[in-house]
């Protein structure tokens, strides 16, 4: 068990409303968090959507009968890709939080193969912002899972009951 | 008996939740109660849980709810994971996190399972979901 780090409330992080570029993502992300620990990386990204992905790793696979990679890995990436796809739609940083996700799993991800990820917002409300996606191992044709969310804005009236989430 | 079923259910476990810091609690009338330590491995965003942290518990819950549920018949059967829709209720602060699957229904092909997970007061839940499974027999 990895111990708890001293650094992860000192590194770097984005203020709201400045600019957002996700291909920095992969060194921004601290090795002392989930994202780091799957491995999570960078791919690419356009004005609406992004890709990131994941290696397949022995000690994140739910059967151990057939090697398959758990779906707790698939929802952590999609849940990220997902969330910095609004921010890519946006161009700047806001805080939000996941309201809901929903992921179908179309099939069983390949043993020993990158998980790909690749999501788009499709809108952005006031509040919401609504995004979409899928995960493969190299063919987005022959997808492991479809994703569909709904991300909410952290805004001033709302960051009192944040508070009240946290005590 | 109940120390049989708990020996029996976390020897369930697969290694993505042994690497999450996931065991099973205690086990009440038969249903296991999930918890997850907090580690950096756990952290999304600075002093929060990670969705997929907790997507990812309220899963392995559900999966071993119905495992309990199947009980020693169900060991020759495949739960494969049709689809999962969470709720994200809270945020997830840097302590200890616990779930619990409910069973909703069981069939002889299909399998519904809600689960819940909270920290420190069980009335606040952080998350809830639904799971469907597909239920198939192993090939012998």
């Amino acid at each position: 068990m990895a111990t708890p780090s001293e650094n992860t409330s000192e590194r770097f992080t984005l203020a709201p409303g400045m600019p957002f570029d996700p291909s920095h993502f992969d060194r921004m992300v601290s090795l002392q968090s989930h994202s780091g620990f799957i491995g999570m990386t960078y791919r690419k990204h356009g004005p609406n959507w992004l890709e990131m992905a994941i290696p397949w790793r022995e000690d994140l696979v739910g059967d151990i009968e057939t090697g398959v990679l758990a779906t707790g890995p698939i929802i952590s990436l999609l849940d990220n890709t997902t969330s910095m796809s609004v921010w890519a739609k946006r161009g700047t940083f806001q805080p939000q939080v996941t309201l809901d996700l929903r992921v179908d799993y179309l099939r069983a991800a390949t043993p020993g193969k990158d998980l790909i990820a690749w999501a788009e917002c499709y809108q952005i409300k006031r509040s919401m912002a609504f995004v979409r996606g899928i995960a493969h191992d190299g063919d987005i044709n022959d997808p492991v899972a479809n994703v569909a969310g709904i991300f909410i804005q952290v805004e001033p009236e709302t960051s009192a009951r944040a508070q009240e989430a946290s005590t | 008996m109940s120390d049989a079923l708990h020996t029996r259910l976390s020897s369930l476990l697969p290694p993505y939740a042994v690497t999450m810091g996931m065991r099973i609690d205690q086990i009440i009338d038969g249903v296991p109660i999930l918890t997850m330590d907090f580690s950096d491995r756990t952290v999304g965003r600075p002093g929060f849980i990670h969705g997929g942290a907790i997507g990812g518990l309220l899963e392995i819950a559900s999966i071993i709810a119905l495992r309990a549920d199947l009980g020693d018949e169900g060991k020759a059967t495949r739960i494969k994971p049709v689809n999962v829709s969470i709720e994200y209720l809270r945020g997830g602060v840097m302590v200890q996190t616990f779930a619990i699957g409910q069973v909703i229904r069981a069939g002889r092909r299909i399998a519904n399972v809600r689960a819940e997970a909270w920290q420190t007061d069980r009335d606040k839940p952080l998350a809830s979901s639904w799971m469907n499974f597909l239920l198939k027999p192993k090939v012998a």
